[in-house]
């Protein structure tokens, strides 16, 4: 909603300046979005006559005018534009004049010839975007006075970023009743006074849609005078409030919806036959609008009809074959009120969003239409003179909106709001806004009657028991109807809210009550995300967010279970962006692949969010936590020798997150046992599903090679990714006494085949050691020219300790030996010596 | 090497505690100190042997003589531990020297990274309300129309919706476009009273110079037997005169709409940046908007079948990247999602 100071002022004039008054109104709850001059600033224009042209002498395009602007002399002015005629008043800039654009205007030759200023258009003024020859003022401009101060340029443009429950606001006249409650001031509208019918001409009407539109004025006015103009005032205002003039009969019913909000429409009375029929579309029906669309119709649209079919879709746009044109002498003048349900959504969805829209879904005061109809007539015939018939009003009186009466109940106030203002005052309050209020004493019972509330108990005053209703003094208050303008105000706290907003949000107290409610601390052992984070930032990653959509194709690279289609968005920004993730590894390559582009040879990321799993069908929905990594282990430094990173340091950055669940040693990573069960976007050979006891939690490997070629990234991507859901909750420490006898360490080092698994080394020496065995290091391993090929050699130290005694040699022989026999049985090792 | 040691008492004992002091003194380390104190002072020290040849000298002499010698050992003693102190001060020096090492090198090992900014704000607005005694819940972001639309007072065709450019899927679902439906979420499934938060993605079908596709909210809300317009008030107060840690910031309430609270208000803060006297980032205003809330509507109590006349209860949400933005001085949001570790690390 965009209008002019000006404007409003004429109707209500608050002593508060521009600022003032704009910031009074955003602490209302109408915001203001912008307040700008209408005008840039200008200086030295003046009202001038045109008293002669005459041809340049030396140029065929320019003219030398002699221009009166209430000098002793006229002015002798060269000007370029076709339209300058003797006659006419327009704006001059004189010498010394300073444009917009800080453009000043000097003395000057033009092909010779002298010329003291400027005849200047419309957008040299910054009163248009584009202009086609110079500006005409109106006859009656009087010659020398400045232009800024007759046209009162002096003005702002007020925008208002209205939310949707205030459509009573939609109009200088419901600003203006705003203005004046918040400043006890009373709004004086411009007098409408019904115009007399000179003929008797109605236009039959049809209400088939009486829900719909239960009310539909119209009134024929004949003869209007299609070379009419606009007057400056009024195209002054439209354009103040960012609408373009364009003809009188489209900038009256613009300039009437704008000052009191109520969409009218004129259609050209030459091109309607037979009777009006408001009524809902029928399916397949094609209607050409006014913006050169055609548009196909559903079976739920209300449309405007005449016995050839739709003519205007209604409360939106209309048509394009019966609109008025440059030769409409005859029109049909429609103001009707349509119920917000049956305009909300429609507008939406042909793609179009208008004024008239905007408001009726919003909600149009239903008793607006008559007042508007006769205001509209009465700017017509000034402007365009013709000859009005009677107003026809069709009307469905059960199914206009009644005014509801509610029940404002005064502890519920202080209930609400925490302030318990005076009786006086929420009546002041509420009368101002144009409310009736009664005394109620037992309006519980009226309350409940509508379906309002559940009980009419007062939930402060927990001793009343239920059925006294009405004794409760809590019921007591007032029965309070709102004016037909306020769609909002629906309910008992409808009316505490507008009690709050006129009292002031900033005027009620801060206060700190004590809550019941107890605080569900999470399980000590359920996963700490924010902790996993920390480790991992400890450890050089940096967490990165990317969105949760992403490319199909990408998507598809990285997929777990590429069996089932990713979920994908109907209305995507783009194709890049249009399945939602099953994986959080596409939008952290990209983000890899990014700053590796930017000169970032090491990279370490991390995202935690959802995952989309399971398609459409068996969505789940799994909150992961992946990380991809490229680079040297440690940042580039002296001292430490380069080295990038491998799958093993990844491993040991996993181990690190899932410590905290104290099931570091249910662990397992499973190599993919065959093709068919590898991860699609990891090396098969360097690549392993995570395990955790009989819960597979995710997956980490290297990235395949050929996907590294594919996104040109180098060979060592490391990646992982978990499932944290799968996690469960974690196991607590428990403690196990220390023992206070030595530990002792005997070294192994054995040869088994390479492609034996440690695991299965390490198994057999925890199955074999017993319990003396407190830990096993896995120190070195060895393949190469000093032993067979095809073998490696492991070495591994055992720490043996028991809780009650002093180990013995022989004790510790005898594991040490179990172990090397149970190693060469089982697994073929021979001990290396 | 050290000589027999003569038993000769013609041995002038003066002479032999000269030399011995001599030596002492010449002695130029530990080890040639020690062969000092050996030849001397050894169990066959020269001293030593002096005090042997005792026996030759007449029974009423021995004392004065031995006395005498007494001395002289003693004299070398103690000659010796200074030389010995000495020394290792000198040893313990010298070794200091050597071991000097350069401080000003870097540190070596693996360096810190950093958590993301929007992360770090909403944590630490987790862990302000967690004081207040709010519990943490999380919500899907594929969502239903019901949960974020249709309980919360937002039927189809509202003009609300509009507001909230929707992603949709074919089957109707939709990327929840804030994270309201938490509230519906918990209050269907735990009963009141309740104080909760629920931070995470939202999602809206726009991307410019303001706004991403993609971005964070925390909504919090509370139902209780008593919750007023003013408590939520002392609550927004508290949270972002911490969040800002400015004891003195002013706040304000302007009316607003949200379909799913009544009444409902939009806070705004002094500005952070100019401290309320005008200035780019709070648009000459001396304000910023950071934050929506509100008294939970009875309509939304009714579609969890929770008591309106009972319970009252209210809610509040904010946006994560531009709350961060203010705290951090980012001024592009978009930079949030490029994810350029030169951005990243600055947040460590």
């Amino acid at each position: 909603m965009r209008f002019s100071e000006s404007w409003l002022r004429e109707w209500v004039n608050p002593p508060h300046a521009v600022q003032a008054l704009c910031d009074q109104l955003s602490m209302a709850g109408l915001e203001v979005d912008a307040l700008e001059p209408v005008a840039p600033a200008c200086s030295g224009v003046a009202i001038g006559a045109v008293l002669a042209v005459e041809p340049h002498p030396d140029a065929t395009k320019l003219r030398v005018c002699r221009v009166d602007v209430g000098e002793d002399e006229p002015l002798q002015i060269v000007c370029g534009a076709a339209n300058v005629a003797a006659g006419q008043r327009v704006p001059v800039a004189r010498i010394g004049a300073v444009l917009p654009g800080d453009f000043k205007i000097k003395k000057a030759k033009l092909r010779g010839v002298a010329s003291q200023g400027m005849i200047c258009s419309a957008s040299e003024l910054g009163l248009a975007e584009r202009s086609d020859g110079i500006m005409t003022l109106p006859g009656d401009a009087p010659v020398g006075e400045d232009l800024r101060a007759w046209l009162a340029l002096d003005d702002h443009a007020i925008e208002l970023d209205l939310t949707p429950d205030r459509s009573d606001c939609l109009s200088v006249a419901g600003v203006a009743r705003e203005v004046g409650v918040l400043n006890r001031l009373s709004v004086t509208a411009p007098a409408a006074t019904p115009v007399a019918p000179t003929h008797d001409d109605g236009y039959s009407v049809q209400l088939e849609a009486p829900a719909a539109c239960p009310r539909y004025l119209c009134r024929i006015v004949r003869d209007l005078d299609p070379s009419a103009e606009t007057p400056l005032w009024m195209t002054e205002r439209l354009r103040r409030s960012g609408l373009r003039p364009i003809s009188p009969m489209v900038d009256v019913t613009n300039y009437v919806l704008l000052e009191l909000g109520q969409p009218l429409h004129a259609f050209d009375l030459e091109k309607l036959e037979g009777p009006i029929q408001v009524r809902l579309s029928r399916s397949g029906e094609r209607l050409a609008l006014l913006n050169d669309e055609a548009v196909e119709l559903d079976d739920d649209t209300l449309v405007i009809a005449d016995s050839n079919g739709p003519v205007a879709m209604a409360g939106v746009m209309g048509g394009a074959a019966s609109a008025v044109s440059e030769t409409t002498c005859d029109i049909l003048l429609e103001s009707a009120f349509f119920a917000p349900e049956a305009i909300a959504g429609r507008a939406r969805r042909y793609g179009l969003h208008t004024d008239s829209s905007h408001r009726f879904e919003r909600g149009v005061d239903p008793m607006l239409q008559q007042r508007a109809i006769e205001r509209a007539t009465a700017l017509l015939l000034a402007i365009a003179g013709g000859r009005p018939g009677p107003v026809v009003e069709a009307r469905s009186e059960g199914d206009l909106p009644r005014p509801v009466s509610l029940l404002l109940r005064r502890t519920r106030i202080r209930q609400v709001l925490g302030i318990a203002p005076e009786d006086a005052q929420v009546m002041d309050i509420l009368s101002r806004l144009g409310m009736t209020l009664e005394p109620s004493r037992n309006g519980a019972c009226e309350n409940r009657a509508r379906g309002n509330s559940t009980d009419g108990k007062d939930a402060g005053e927990k001793g009343a028991t239920e059925n006294r209703v009405s004794d409760d003094p809590g019921a007591e208050g007032w029965q309070v109807t709102a004016p037909s303008q306020r769609f909002d105000i629906q309910r008992e706290v409808d009316l505490i809210a507008e009690i709050g907003r006129i009292y002031g949000y900033n005027a009620i107290p801060v206060t700190h009550a004590r809550s019941a409610a107890f605080t569900r601390a999470p399980q000590e052992m359920a996963f700490d995300l924010e902790l996993a984070r920390r480790t991992l930032v400890a450890r050089g990653y940096f967490e990165a967010i990317t969105y949760s959509f992403v490319s199909p194709e990408q998507n598809g690279w990285f997929d777990p279970s590429p069996s089932s289609a990713p979920l994908s968005l109907a209305n995507p920004l783009s194709a890049e962006l249009s399945v939602m993730r099953s994986s959080l590894w596409p939008g952290l390559i990209q983000v890899m692949r990014q700053n590796l582009a930017r000169q970032q040879p090491r990279v370490r990321l991390f995202e935690t969010g959802l995952r989309f799993l399971g398609g459409a069908d068996n969505l789940r929905q799994a909150p992961s936590l992946a990380g991809a990594v490229v680079g040297t282990v440690l940042a580039e430094q002296w001292g430490a020798t380069k080295c990038l990173v491998d799958f093993f340091d990844l491993k040991a950055d996993l181990e690190a997150v899932l410590t905290q669940t104290g099931r570091l040693d249910a662990l397992r990573l499973a190599p993919p046992a065959s093709e068919s069960g590898a991860h699609p976007a990891l090396h098969p050979g360097q690549s392993a599903e995570l395990w955790l006891g009989e819960q597979s939690i995710g997956w980490i490997g290297t990235l395949h090679p050929l996907l590294a070629r594919r996104l040109e990234l180098p060979n060592e991507v490391q990646l992982f990714e978990i499932d944290l859901a799968a996690l469960g909750v974690g196991e607590r420490p428990a403690f196990e006494p220390l023992s206070r006898f030595p530990s002792i360490r005997r070294d192994l080092a054995i040869v088994v085949p390479a492609a034996l698994p440690f695991e299965r080394v390490r198994q057999a020496v925890m199955a074999s050691a017993g319990d003396l065995l407190k830990q096993l290091i896995l120190f070195d391993q060895y393949q190469g020219d000093k032993i067979e090929s095809d073998h490696k050699s492991l070495a591994f130290g055992l720490i043996l300790q028991a809780s009650s005694q002093t180990l013995t040699d022989a004790d510790v022989d005898a594991v040490v030996q179990a172990v090397v026999e149970r190693l060469e049985q089982e697994l073929g090792a021979k001990l290396r010596t | 090497m050290t000589q027999r040691p003569d038993a000769d008492p013609t041995l002038d004992l003066a002479d032999l505690e000269s030399a011995a002091l001599a030596a002492v003194n010449a002695a130029a380390d530990l080890a040639a100190l020690d062969d000092v104190r050996v030849r001397y002072l050894g169990k066959s020290g020269l001293l030593t042997a002096q005090l042997k040849s005792l026996g030759a000298l007449p029974k009423a002499e021995r004392p004065a003589a031995g006395q005498r010698i007494n001395d002289a050992k003693r004299m070398v003693q103690d000659a010796l531990d200074a030389r010995r102190a000495g020394l290792e001060e000198q040893r313990l020096a010298a070794q200091l020297r050597d071991e000097r090492i350069d401080v000003t090198l870097p540190g070596r090992g693996q360096t810190p990274g950093a958590l993301h900014p929007v992360t770090r704000a909403m944590a630490r607005i987790e862990r302000l309300f967690a004081n207040a005694g709010f519990s943490i819940a999380e919500g899907p972001e594929v969502e239903d129309d019901y949960h974020n639309f249709e309980a919360l007072n937002i039927p189809a065709h509202h003009p609300a919706r509009a507001m909230h450019d929707t992603f949709y899927f074919p089957d109707g679902r939709l990327l929840r476009t804030h994270t309201s439906p938490v509230q519906i979420r918990v209050m269907e499934t735990q009963p009141p009273p309740l104080r909760i938060i629920a931070p995470g993605r939202v999602y809206r079908c726009d991307s410019d110079l303001t706004h991403t596709p993609m971005f964070h909210q925390v909504e919090g809300f509370l139902v209780d037997r008593e919750a007023t317009f003013a408590d939520l008030k002392g609550v927004l107060y508290d949270f972002l005169r911490n969040f800002f840690e400015q004891d003195d910031l002013k706040l304000r309430f302007r009316p607003s709409y949200f379909p799913f609270t009544e009444p409902s208000a939009e806070v705004d803060v002094q500005c952070v940046k100019c401290g309320g006297r005008g200035c780019r980032v709070c648009k000459q205003s001396g304000w910023l908007e950071v934050l929506g809330c509100g008294m939970i509507h009875p309509e939304v109590f009714g579609q969890v079948g929770i008591d309106s006349e009972q319970w009252l209860g209210y809610a509040f949400g904010m946006g994560v990247e531009r709350l961060a933005m203010l705290r951090y001085g980012v001024d592009d949001l978009r930079l949030y999602f490029d994810n350029d570790l030169r951005f990243l690390s600055q947040f460590a």
